[in-house]
């Protein structure tokens, strides 16, 4: 084995120009891609550009397609991919602004759709506190893991034919709050959720949950939804709520 | 940041999307941009706090109130530094020095690992000084162990992230594994001289959070008391700035004051060509900051790292910006943050050669106590050409009488 890494790297310039930086990375200086990227920014190439922030897989900022698969720059550890020479890419599903820096704005736009907070129907003026059990609690608990990085819509197959599609990040946050007792919205989020862009487009393939570095099972998350949605049709159907 | 006649009056930004110069007129603006931990080399934050804030509301004019107070908290996992919570030694957790032994007993005998992240972050310092500290695993940086083996069966319900972390980034299983971890620094006390109802000595300019220096964590922050500080404080600076906007007429823009920052900008900082990588400038700084301005302190280091800022501060008018592209161009971002951090790391060290006794965080070698009387002042840092103007202001007094802290 040698004692540098070679990141070969897919940019793009301003002009709109795309090539690919190769690059030696000292394996004793670094562990983690993102240190990596770091290492090549401070000593090799000012004008290589990428989003992080906290390192630690909390800010959701950093995620690239590494050898072949949306991760987390910063959790992913270059020796665990047991190779030698590492392709980097800006994720897919995603228009590049820069190098490795996509826009994340229609994902975001996305995200909002689905009224990712608590509705009440008493609209939060409540006098007294709302208890909530660990059995309550751990119904949505994996799905409020979330950082918000956009892997799983790098991942999906129908994000890539249908930019449209909600995706498995936004009708996982749906889930996340219409699984939470506190919550009342989920007459106003099934519209979305279960409407022409929703879960209908969803084909099971399961690359959300496989990419997932928090461990949410967004696949999961969509069967609960066409569940849920149903229950709220059916019971409309005969005048209830 | 502009202030006019003792009022906010505008502020210019750079759209890291496009490299857009915009300038914001307002009525009012909250400072709300956290600390300044990346100052060092070691540290818990995110690559992004930089100190921005603060930096930007001294060279404004506003005062900053008690920047040497720098919190350490005691277990950052080695060697990335990322937070080991408290939690974990709250549960019961165990540290051990390099010969796998408890040590705290000599630092706090009652409370051990529990005592206060000033007095145990000492503690592991002083453990790695006499030679037992661990080595060898991680480069040349010595470090200690945190030991949670013992409570290996309530782990993964009490504390997950820890064994999700150490798991991620260090291949250690912590229900069977010491986990190496080090001081790492946590907390900036210090920030805007403002007070509880968020205000500044300026109108119109508000802030909240670390970015703000309220004094309710003194010289030592308590773990988990920032969250009533951006919860509650937060609130408190939205609804004023609001009402506070409200009431008054968005100030005329004084156009001189925007074609000279601009001009700084594109005239100057872009232009200059002598060579020097702001990234090594900010490498050096964060590890003489780790070194001479950490744990530790004495007049030497101090001495030393203030000289060492001066000449950084001159390397840093010889950059050169590579980088030449309007969109996305983190270069330039680094080289006005690596400005801005310069600064204050100037203004944390003459707090602390100035500050000669030892309180809270601030521990000075030199001064190992607390020295009530000539010190128990806060610390203000007026911005001038020449360097910060250290000036002092009394420490309010209510409920709480200073007292001997013992563990």
């Amino acid at each position: 084995m040698a004692d540098e890494y070679e990141f070969e790297i897919k940019r793009k310039d301003e002009s709109g120009k795309v090539y690919y930086s190769t690059y030696k990375v000292p394996k004793d200086k670094i562990s983690t891609v993102l240190e990596g990227l770091l290492y090549i920014k401070e000593n090799l190439d000012q004008s290589l550009s990428f989003r992080y922030s906290c390192r630690m897989e909390i800010c959701g900022s950093c995620g690239m397609e590494i050898d072949g698969k949306p991760r987390m720059a910063c959790s992913t550890i270059v020796e665990d991919l047991k190779k030698d020479h590492i392709k980097i890419e800006p994720l897919k599903h995603y228009k590049v602004i820069r190098d490795l820096v996509v826009d994340i704005d229609p994902f975001f736009d996305k995200y909002r759709e689905v009224k990712p907070y608590i509705i009440r129907d008493d609209d939060g003026k409540y006098d007294k506190e709302l208890p909530q059990t660990p059995e309550q609690f751990h119904e949505y608990a994996n799905f409020a893991m979330c950082i918000k990085c956009g892997l799983c819509m790098a991942a999906c197959p129908i994000e890539g034919s249908d930019p449209n599609y909600l995706g498995p990040a936004p009708l996982a946050a749906a889930w996340r709050y219409i699984a939470d007792n506190r919550d009342q919205g989920a007459k106003y989020r099934v519209e979305v959720v279960d409407g022409e862009e929703g879960t209908s487009r969803c084909h099971f393939a399961g690359e959300c949950t496989e990419v997932c570095p928090k461990g949410v099972d967004p696949s999961f998350a969509i069967q609960k939804l066409r569940r849920t949605a149903l229950k709220i049709e059916i019971a409309s159907i005969f005048g209830g709520r | 940041m502009f202030i006019e006649n003792g009022r906010f009056n505008s502020l210019t930004t750079i759209n890291l999307r496009t490299g857009d110069f915009t300038v914001f007129q307002g009525k009012a603006i909250v400072f709300a941009a956290g600390g300044a931990g990346r100052l060092y080399q070691f540290s818990t934050y995110a690559h992004s706090v930089s100190g921005d804030g603060d930096a930007i509301a001294y060279r404004a004019g506003i005062p900053l109130k008690d920047m040497e107070f720098i919190q350490f908290h005691p277990t950052g996992l080695v060697p990335s530094g990322i937070l080991i919570t408290e939690g974990a030694r709250a549960d019961g957790g165990y540290l051990l020095n390099g010969e796998k032994k408890r040590f705290m007993q000599a630092y706090a005998p009652n409370k051990l690992e529990k005592a206060s992240r000033d007095v145990v972050s000492r503690a592991i310092m002083w453990e790695i000084e006499a030679g037992r500290g661990a080595k060898g695993e991680y480069g040349d940086m010595e470090y200690v162990y945190l030991d949670l083996r013992h409570m290996a069966d309530v782990l993964d319900e009490r504390l997950p992230m820890i064994t999700e972390i150490a798991k991620k980034f260090n291949g250690i299983d912590a229900h069977t594994e010491l986990i190496p971890v080090h001081p790492a620094t946590h907390y900036t006390m210090g920030g805007i001289d403002s007070n509880v109802k968020t205000t500044t000595d300026y109108s119109g300019i508000f802030a909240a959070g670390e970015n703000a220096c309220v004094s309710i964590h003194g010289a030592n922050r308590l773990g988990s008391n920032s969250t009533n500080e951006c919860l509650a404080l937060g609130n408190v600076a939205g609804v004023s700035a609001a009402k506070y906007a409200m009431e008054h007429d968005i100030p005329d823009l004084v156009v001189s004051n925007v074609d000279a920052e601009e001009k700084r900008i594109w005239d100057d900082l872009l232009k200059r060509n002598g060579g020097e990588n702001v990234a090594k400038i900010r490498e050096d700084l964060r590890n003489n900051m780790d070194k001479n301005v950490g744990i530790f302190r004495d007049a030497n280091g101090l001495n030393t790292a203030l000289k060492n800022i001066k000449s950084y501060k001159e390397r840093y008018e010889k950059i050169s910006i590579q980088d030449k592209s309007s969109t996305f161009n983190m270069e330039l971002e680094w080289a006005l943050e690596v400005g801005f951090m310069l600064d204050l790391a100037e203004i944390i060290t003459v707090g602390a050669i100035m500050r000669t006794e030892s309180r809270g965080a601030h521990y000075r070698k030199d001064y190992p106590n607390r020295d009530d009387e000539n010190f128990l002042k806060h610390t203000i840092a007026t911005y001038t050409k020449d360097g910060p103007k250290i000036t002092y202001k009394p420490v309010v007094i209510t409920k709480w009488q200073p007292t001997v802290r013992t563990y």
